[in-house]
């Protein structure tokens, strides 16, 4: 490049008349045509670029003729000229062209050569995931979110009495027996390891004033031993509504609601009569699951019913003012039957290859 | 609870044809959990047919007598010719009906008949046991049917046997009691097809009588309010119990014992009414109902001695004399754990010719700890526990006794005795539109009334009852209309008006609930802490760590393990009062302890590269924290007693924790791979406090020495001067201890310790020429290097832009103990190009301020 800037600089040379043939038309075609065989003989730009001072270089015949003009008549200058001129401006046309045909060889060249086998494994990085619960737990959070609920959370060593007495299961209920609970020592410590996430409900109600729209997702215990079916340790969802004039229909309706964005919009949910001390009356729901691995076919999916009015009064809200309503499953088994998990140990012994084949997508 | 149809339909006319599937979806509805409907019939396929043995021949010299055997089926068999078959079985003679299938037939558990060849005979078909056909547990012998029975060789045997019966079996849910019946089931298949039942528990039966069946003393009203009794005396010992109640007590899953004991099995299935049969004459003296005193003895029925504490209620014998005196006078000596189970001492025998049946009424709250102490879930804990109709104990002793006397002989006693301090059910006040209000669906009044009619309440209607006698229910109707309910007394659990709510809904129909979706008030999203945790989360998982879920039991010496020193406040942890297992019974105080385990449980299935995480809540008791004060639950606790609950409660943060084990990137046709080390974990800390949007500015990294880790490769994570966790290498003894791989790296961070992310200000974006400058520094190797890039930064001023360490050299000519450290220093200007002696100026000053605090030197340029 510094050379072609300088070679443009460099004006008006030392006359020279012995060279004045070069000005003849048939040595400048000569020029032209050994110029034009030397740029079709190059291979590459790059050995085109090295025939460029021989032909359009200041020492080249064309550039030479060029400084013979000054020698010639006045009368024949012009002429000269123009011949020199075309037959320069051949040359770097020509020049230009085999450039332009080298330089796109060179470039499909270059694809050819540079070509890869792209299927290779790209995996560099190993794969992460999330745990299918965490997922579907904040997919359930998200629905009810977006309907307009809070997230309420607890603490897993609760009180028994907000994990029991506040939600009418009184020390001698048999419903407190079913419960297989771990207490924490000493005995008659007054605290269990909370069997359902409802006395995060509670404490909802003891802190919070009416309308309640909350969601209670959280990690829940029972003295199971681990086995397919069963897990000590599982997570469950529950949903409570609290206002004036809520009634069954509303929690039908939010079910239904919540069935359809789960498992698609023909999904439903059935209420089959049932018994828990905290809702009175009570029902068990099943949900119309379309894409059953056995076939569409109705799930046990969780229990619900309208809050003991026993409740309200014991943490602070008046029935005769508000009525309300809950709702609660069990995300472990909604995975399960969701996603064809055969095994609940798959969910609690952490092996990568369980929880990798759900990713980490949303 | 199992039972048949055929009883049901005893005592409710169910339609003629009646599908399982109808039965099971009416009982669903009405709130009883179905396990399953049986239809006997199609249990056993094919021919099954009565047939008369003619002869028989023993056959010999086999293992076991076997007998050859010719029957006659009629024309089952096609031919009318005796059909041929071996039967391993003794119990019958020639001229015994019994029960053959034929070649052809399928019995339970795809047992397929055919003509086979054994015991060097051919044997055309099989004479069958009650177990073989799925109708109990007696293999002993063949079923030989009873000499009163009208069939004839060749009939269908499934009637003869009750094969042509629906065994319905149901769980029941803890509130209704009188569901664990057949009068219970009846009466909600009454509701449920609408047709009439006729209530057993409504049968006439005499009264008591002035002079006592048996002279009995309750001593404890509360505990014991009523209290039913009547002999039969004479009664034939060897008289059996008749085959159809045999069978539905085998049905029902009990053992047939003896007559009298089967029948207050039979009687407590029919009723729900629990009761026992005493054998009059191992009785001495009259029979005290009382508590018992502590370290009283008593062996149960099932053979168990068992040691009674003060709230137990027992029956004694008061002819025994108790050596305790603190049972007082006349206490006598328990002879039956009452309510729950009877003891050996009275209990009927094979020799019993005087029975007194015993009904009676026990407090639920008392049999249900009785129950719980003993590990004593016994049919009549149950219900008990659930609630007995307080009505039912003289239609119970008088149906008992009919039975005895009817196939037992004996002659019932003239005097019935009949304690009782029952109270009658009290009336609810039901606002008449309650159930509409609460439910959605627009009952009328009338309706109302009807349902709770139906399932036996007495409904009496209108304000006027109420005005004229407010005060006999406590409330003021306001002048709505409503209805003063009183419960049957089956119905305990009717106590509050959302109970009467439940039945009118449950009676009129679930399904007829329609579906309303509420407007909730508009909402404010997740919190900050709940938005953190899913962006924590989320990035591990992207960054190729897997989530763990971990059960937070742990091993006490697992602190041993980790080698957490004394004093440490890991070592201080929640245990459990009844752990699944005795080595694990104590909660987590890190989230490492699991998540080791998870790693080591992959490792075991072939892992090899390994990358957890957890995010979950540990444990930390509260220093003498003591109980949480009592509160009631007729009103809410005041804000300070439930601060004063919660205060008890162990301190839960959340933490988030990763372990790294083997190549975190594998190798590959790349290249080699790259094992794990300890700046993986201080990568991921740091990864997490960004993605906790804590800016860089504001976290620092600490060599420290913190247990499980490496002392010398253990980094504290501090967010303003505040350590928030720990990572690195761990302690090549916990590495050792616990058997993981060699260079097993971890992190773990209390979340609930990092702060707010904070709003964030813009930068100000300068587009002039930034100026780049290398330096290497040459410092001694304890100087950290997080404390030499301090130092530049401080002393580069305004101008610097970034600056990374991008070479790290130690070598002989630099000397011992000395490193270089090389950095790319970028300097730039918000509003001109700098020139390269400002530049320059820049880094001296840079440099100036290593040198001074660490007497830096400039490596050769």
């Amino acid at each position: 490049m510094r050379e072609c800037l300088y070679a443009m600089s460099y004006r008006n040379d030392p006359y020279d008349p012995k060279q004045v043939a070069l000005l003849d038309p048939a040595a400048l075609a000569e020029a032209v045509a050994t110029a034009e065989a030397a740029f079709a003989a190059a291979a590459n730009p790059e050995e085109l670029t090295a025939l460029r001072p021989a032909h359009l270089g200041d020492r080249a015949p064309a550039s030479l003729a060029r400084r013979e003009i000054g020698a010639l008549p006045p009368a024949a200058k012009a002429d000269a000229g123009k011949r020199v001129n075309e037959a320069r401006r051949s040359i770097e046309s020509a020049y230009a062209a085999r450039a332009q045909v080298l330089e796109r060889e060179q470039a499909e060249r270059m694809l050819v050569e540079e070509r890869v086998d792209v299927t290779l494994p790209s995996d560099r990085r190993p794969a992460g995931a999330r745990h299918p619960v965490s997922s579907l737990m904040e997919q359930i959070t998200d629905f009810f979110v977006g309907m307009g609920y809070e997230v309420a959370e607890g603490p897993e060593v609760e009180l028994e009495w907000t994990n029991f007495d506040a939600l009418n299961i009184l020390p001698d209920h048999p419903a407190r027996g079913l419960m297989d609970t771990f207490h924490v020592a000493p005995e008659h410590s007054g605290m269990v390891l909370r069997t359902h996430t409802s006395p995060v409900q509670a404490r909802t109600m003891l802190t919070r004033t009416p309308p309640i729209h909350v969601i209670c997702p959280g990690r829940v215990y029972r003295t199971d031993e681990l086995d397919a079916t069963h897990a000590p340790v599982f997570h469950q969802v529950e949903g409570l509504v609290v206002d004036r004039g809520i009634t069954m229909a509303h929690l039908r309706g939010t079910l239904d609601h919540f069935a359809r964005a789960m498992f698609g919009p023909q999904a439903r949910t059935r209420f089959r009569p049932h018994y828990f001390p905290f809702t009175e009356p009570s029902a068990e729901f099943d949900v119309w699951f379309p894409e059953h691995r056995k076939g569409a076919q109705w799930v046990e999916w969780g229990g619900c019913g309208m809050v003991n009015p026993r409740v309200l009064r014991a943490c602070g809200i008046d029935p005769e003012v508000y009525s309300g309503f809950a709702f609660g499953m069990g995300i472990d088994r909604t995975v399960m039957f969701r996603h064809g998990v055969g095994d609940m140990r798959d969910l609690v012994e952490g092996d990568v290859r369980f929880a990798r084949a759900f990713g980490y997508g949303a | 609870m199992r039972v048949s149809v055929s009883w049901l339909r005893e005592y409710v006319d169910l339609p003629a044809h009646l599908t399982p599937a109808d039965l099971e979806q009416s009982l669903v509805g009405l709130g009883l959990e179905v396990e399953s409907v049986v239809d006997l019939a199609d249990t056993v396929t094919g021919p099954l047919v009565v047939g008369e043995v003619r002869e028989i021949e023993e056959l010999t010299g086999f293992k076991k007598p076997i007998r050859f055997c010719r029957v006659d089926v009629g024309d089952a068999n096609g031919t009318g010719e005796l059909q041929e078959i071996v039967c391993g079985a003794r119990n019958f003679a020639v001229g015994d009906r019994v029960v053959v299938i034929l070649p052809g037939g399928v019995l339970p558990g795809d047992f397929a008949i055919g003509a086979r060849r054994t015991y060097g005979r051919n044997s055309k078909g099989m004479i069958c046991s009650a177990k073989e056909l799925g109708l109990g547990d007696d293999h002993a012998g063949i079923i030989v049917l009873p000499g009163a029975s009208p069939a004839k060789p060749g009939d269908d045997a499934r009637p003869v046997v009750g094969l042509d019966d629906v065994v319905v079996e149901v769980e029941l849910t803890p509130d209704r009691g009188y569901q664990m019946s057949v009068r219970g089931i009846a009466r909600e298949l009454s509701h449920a097809f609408g047709v009439p039942f006729r209530d057993p528990g409504l049968a006439s039966a005499p009264a008591g009588t002035e002079a006592p069946a048996y002279p009995v003393e309750v001593r404890d009203p509360v505990g014991c309010d009523r209290f039913a009794a009547r002999m039969v005396r004479g009664v034939n010992p060897a008289a059996p119990s008749p085959a159809w109640m045999v069978q539905r007590l085998t049905t029902a899953g009990i053992r047939s014992l003896s007559l009298p004991v089967d029948i207050t099995n039979y009687v407590m299935l029919e009723l729900g009414q629990p009761m026992h049969a005493f054998d009059a004459d191992r009785i001495t003296g009259s029979l005290v109902v009382r508590r018992a005193v502590a370290g009283e003895r008593l062996t149960t029925l099932d053979g168990v001695a068992r040691t009674l504490v003060a709230e137990d209620m027992v029956i004694c014998d008061a002819g025994l004399s108790n050596p305790d005196p603190a049972a007082g006078a006349d206490a006598g000596v328990p002879i039956s754990l009452a309510a729950v189970m009877g003891g050996e001492s009275s209990e009927v025998v094979a020799e019993t010719n005087n029975v007194l049946f015993e009904a009676a009424h026990w407090d639920p709250v008392l049999v249900g700890r009785t129950a719980r102490r003993h590990r004593l879930f016994s049919a009549a804990a149950k219900r008990w526990e659930r609630g007995v109709d307080p009505a039912l104990p003289l239609v119970a002793v008088e149906r008992a006794v009919r039975l005895l006397v009817e196939h037992g002989g004996g002659a019932a006693g003239a005097e019935i005795l009949d304690i009782d301090h029952v109270s009658a059910p009290a009336p609810v006040v039901l606002p008449a539109d309650l159930p509409a209000r609460r439910v959605g669906v627009a009952y009328p009044p009338e309706r109302v009334a009807a349902l709770l009619t139906e399932v036996g309440c007495t409904v009496v209607a209108g304000p006027d009852r109420l005005a004229a006698d407010p005060g006999a229910v406590g409330v003021d109707a306001g002048g709505a209309v409503s209805f003063l309910v009183t419960p049957p007394t089956w119905r305990p659990d009717l106590t509050d008006p959302a109970d009467l709510v439940e039945e009118v809904v449950r009676l009129d129909g679930y399904d007829r609930v329609p579906a309303v979706l509420p407007v909730a008030p508009a909402g404010r999203g997740l919190t900050w802490q709940q938005r953190r945790q899913r962006a924590v989360a989320r990035m591990l998982a992207d960054q190729g760590y897997v989530e763990v879920l971990s059960p937070p039991f742990v091993a006490v010496e697992l602190a041993d393990q980790l080698g957490l020193p004394a004093g440490d406040a890991r070592r201080r942890v929640v245990r459990l009062a009844n752990p699944l297992s005795e080595e694990e019974p104590a909660l987590r105080t890190t989230l490492l302890g699991p998540l080791l385990g998870v790693l080591r449980r992959n490792l075991g299935r072939g892992q090899r590269d390994l990358a957890l995480y957890e995010i979950g809540t540990v444990f930390h008791p509260r220093a003498a924290a003591g109980s949480p004060p009592a509160m009631g639950v007729e009103h809410r606790p005041s804000d300070a007693e439930f601060a004063a609950a919660d205060a008890v409660l162990p301190e839960q943060p959340r933490h988030v924790a990763v372990v790294l084990a083997g190549e975190v990137e594998p190798g590959g046709w790349w290249g080699e791979g790259r094992p794990v080390g300890w700046a993986d974990a201080v990568a991921a800390a740091r990864s997490v406090l960004a993605a906790a949007g804590i800016p860089e500015d504001r976290v620092a990294v600490r060599a420290v020495e913190h247990a499980p880790w490496h002392p010398g490769r253990c980094a504290s994570l501090v967010v303003d001067g505040v350590t928030v966790g720990y990572a690195g290498e761990l302690h090549p003894a916990v590495i050792a201890e616990l058997e993981l791989p060699r260079r097993t790296a971890a992190m773990e961070l209390d979340l609930d310790a990092v702060p707010a992310a904070p709003v964030r200000q813009a930068p100000v974006l300068s587009s002039f020429p930034p100026a780049l400058i290398d330096v290497a520094l040459v410092v001694d190797v304890d100087v950290p290097v997080a404390e030499v890039q301090g130092a530049l930064v401080a002393g580069a001023g305004a101008l610097l832009e970034s600056v990374r360490l991008f070479d790290v050299y130690a070598g002989a000519q630099l000397g011992a103990g000395r490193r270089s450290l090389a950095y790319k220093l970028t300097f730039r200007a918000p509003d001109r190009t700098l020139t390269v002696e400002e530049a320059v100026a820049a880094r001296d000053a840079a440099v100036a301020c290593v040198a001074e605090r660490f007497g830096a030197t400039l490596r050769g340029v």
